[in-house]
C-alpha cells in the first residue's frame, strides 16, 4: 500500500525532508501544503537578493528536473486544523488531506511591534519571499526607510535598502549594536561601517509611534520626540516558532512544537522539524532556541527518514553560523556572549542561537588587527565559543575544538599571552586529538 | 622548468575548490559569479569539491560567498577516482 506522507510548509526542512523520504520510498506520495506558491528558495538568500547581490531567480535552490524525479504534489492552501485520530489535515480552501505520516515544518514568523500605528502600509519584515517583493516595490518609490531591530536581519534590511537607493535611518533601543553577541569594541566596528556606508544610525532611539495618512505611513515620532519622516519602517525585532496549528490541534508546544530526539511530536505519526520545532534538554528541562537553516536541513533529513520508520536521533549540534555584518564575515559558535541585554530584540531574530548569547566563566579577548579580530571563551577544559570577525582563516580550527570538546587544559597557563602565539598551540591540540581519534 | 611566473599562479594551478557544505545557504552567489558558468552551488551543496575542467580557480566564488562555505585546498588526488 501506498504511504501518503503530507509536509506542512515549504522551506529548507520540508525540502530536505521531501527529498529524505524520496530517497527511501520511491512509490509513497508526498503532498507539500504551504501558503507559499513559490518554489523552494534560499531564504538567507533574501538579503543578498534585497541587496542587488544576486538576481531572484538565483534563489531557487533546486532544478526543474530534480523538483520532477520528487515527484510531489503541492497544495497551496492554509491548514487550520489537524485530526490527529482521523489522520487527516483540514485546509482553508475546504479540503481534507489524509495523511499516513505528517510533518511540521512551518517556521518561524518575525514578531510585530507593539507601538501606535502598527497597522499601517508601508511597514514591513522579511519573512519570505513575497515580503523581499514588497520591500523592494516600496523601495522603488520611497526616499526615506527606517529601520528597527537587531541582530542579523535588521542588519541586512539596512543595508539591502541602502544598497536600493533609499535613505536609511537603523534606529537603536540600546546604546550599541547586536549587545547581547558581540562585544562594545566589535559592535563599534560594525556601527562605524554602516556610518561609513552611509546609513544614519541613531542609538537609544525607539519608536513610540508610526503616522500615516490614508492608511499610509509617512514619518515616525520616537522617543526623543523627534518626527522622522519615511514611506517605509522595516521592523525585525525577532521571530517566533510558528505553533498555533500545533496550539489548535492539542499537540504538547512550549515556546515550540514539542518534539522526542527522534522529532516526534506528542501525536502519533506526526512529527515536527526546523524553526517551529523545540527539544528540550532532559537534565534541565528547558531548551536554546536556534533560528539557523543548516541545523533546520538537519532536522528536515532525520524527521524525513523517520516517517519512513527509521529510527533516527537528532543530536543538537554546537550552533554555528558564518554571516555579513557591514561587509565583514563574522563566524560566531558556541557560547560567545556580549555580557550586555539587547533590547533591539523581543526575541531570537533568524540566523541567531540563544546559545551564542551564554557566557562561560574565563574569557580571553584579543584584537589581531583593526579589524580581523578573534574573541575566545574558555572554559574549565575546553573551549566554549569563539566570534571571528574578518579573516576567517582560523574558524575551521576552532570550530573543530569547540564541536569536539577537546582538551585544551594544558594551555590555560598560556592564555595570558597574546592570539599570535595561542592559536598555533591550539592547532597542534586539535591535530593531537585528531591523531588519537583517528581509527 | 615551471609553466607558471609566480608562486600564486603555482598554487591556484595545484589548488581545487572545496566546500564546507554544513555551512552553505544555497544563497548561489558563488554560482551567479562564476565566469564559467559552473553551478558551483551543487557541488557546495553535496559536500563536493568542484573538479571540472572548466574551473580557473579565479577564487570568485570563494570570496563572493557570504558565508566562508568555499575554500582552496590542495589536489591530492587530480583525477578524482
Amino acid at each position: 500500500m501506498l504511504v501518503r506522507y503530507v509536509i506542512i510548509g515549504s522551506g529548507i526542512a520540508s525540502l530536505s525532508a521531501a527529498e529524505a523520504i524520496r530517497q527511501r520510498d520511491s512509490t509513497g506520495r508526498i503532498t507539500i501544503i504551504s501558503e507559499e506558491s513559490h518554489d523552494f528558495y534560499s531564504r538567507p538568500g533574501l538579503a543578498y537578493y534585497l541587496r542587488r547581490d544576486i538576481p531572484e531567480k538565483q534563489l531557487f535552490i533546486r532544478s526543474a528536473k530534480e523538483i520532477r524525479e520528487l515527484a510531489l504534489e503541492r497544495i497551496h492552501s492554509q491548514a487550520i486544523h489537524i485530526e490527529a485520530k482521523q489522520h487527516q489535515v483540514q485546509l482553508e480552501n475546504g479540503q481534507i488531506v489524509p495523511y499516513d505520516r505528517l510533518l511540521l515544518a512551518t517556521g518561524a514568523l518575525a514578531s510585530s511591534p507593539s507601538f501606535t500605528g502598527n497597522h499601517l502600509r508601508g511597514i514591513l519584515k522579511l519573512d519570505g519571499l513575497d515580503d523581499t517583493h514588497q520591500l523592494i516595490s516600496r523601495a522603488r518609490k520611497a526616499k526615506r526607510a527606517i529601520v528597527v531591530g537587531g541582530g542579523i536581519t535588521a542588519l541586512e534590511l539596512a543595508e539591502g535598502l541602502h544598497a536600493r537607493g533609499v535613505k536609511v535611518a537603523y534606529l537603536l533601543r540600546g546604546d550599541r549594536y547586536w549587545s547581547d553577541v558581540l562585544n562594545e569594541e566589535e559592535s563599534k566596528i560594525v556601527m562605524d561601517r554602516l556610518k561609513h556606508e552611509g546609513i544614519d544610525l541613531r542609538i537609544k532611539t525607539q519608536v513610540e509611534e508610526a503616522i500615516g495618512s490614508r492608511g499610509e505611513i509617512q514619518s515616525v515620532r520616537t522617543n526623543q520626540n523627534e518626527i522622522l519622516p519615511t514611506q517605509l519602517l522595516a521592523v525585525a525585532i525577532g521571530v517566533k516558532p510558528r505553533i498555533d496549528l500545533a496550539q489548535r490541534s492539542g499537540l504538547a508546544t512550549k515556546r515550540g512544537i514539542l518534539v522526542t530526539p527522534y522529532l516526534q511530536t506528542s501525536a502519533r505519526d506526526i512529527f515536527a522539524a526546523g524553526d517551529c520545532a523545540e527539544i528540550l534538554d532532559p537534565q534541565t528541562g528547558k531548551s536554546q532556541q536556534d533560528i539557523l537553516w543548516p541545523i533546520a536541513l538537519a532536522q528536515g533529513r532525520i524527521a524525513g527518514a523517520n516517517m519512513t520508520g527509521e529510527e533516527l536521533v537528532y543530536k543538537k549540534e554546537i550552533p554555528f553560523n558564518v554571516t555579513m555584518l557591514a561587509g565583514l564575515k563574522v563566524a560566531i559558535i558556541g557560547q560567545i556572549g556580549g555580557g550586555s541585554q539587547n533590547d533591539d530584540l523581543v526575541s531570537v531574530s533568524r540566523g541567531e542561537s540563544e546559545t551564542w548569547r551564554l557566557l562561560p566563566k574565563t574569557i580571553l579577548v584579543e584584537s589581531l588587527d583593526q579589524i580581523n579580530r578573534i574573541r575566545l571563551a574558555f572554559g574549565e577544559k575546553s573551549l566554549q565559543g569563539a566570534l571571528v570577525m574578518g579573516d576567517q582563516r582560523w574558524v575551521r580550527v576552532l570550530k573543530k575544538l569547540i564541536l569536539h570538546q577537546v582538551d585544551v587544559s594544558a594551555i590555560r597557563g598560556a592564555l595570558t599571552n597574546n592570539l599570535h602565539q595561542i592559536l598555533p598551540r591550539l592547532e597542534q591540540k586539535l591535530n593531537e586529538w585528531e591523531h588519537r581519534n583517528k581509527t | 622548468m615551471s609553466l607558471f611566473k609566480n608562486s600564486r599562479h603555482l598554487a591556484l594551478a595545484q589548488a581545487q575548490v572545496v566546500p564546507d557544505s554544513e555551512l552553505c545557504v544555497q544563497c548561489g552567489c558563488c554560482t551567479y559569479n562564476c565566469p564559467m558558468e559552473i553551478d558551483v552551488r551543487s557541488y557546495a551543496r553535496k559536500g563536493l569539491p568542484i573538479l571540472e575542467s572548466y574551473c580557473l580557480t579565479c577564487s570568485e566564488c570563494v570570496n563572493r560567498c557570504p558565508r566562508g562555505v568555499l575554500r582552496f585546498e590542495k589536489i591530492t588526488n587530480p583525477t578524482g577516482s
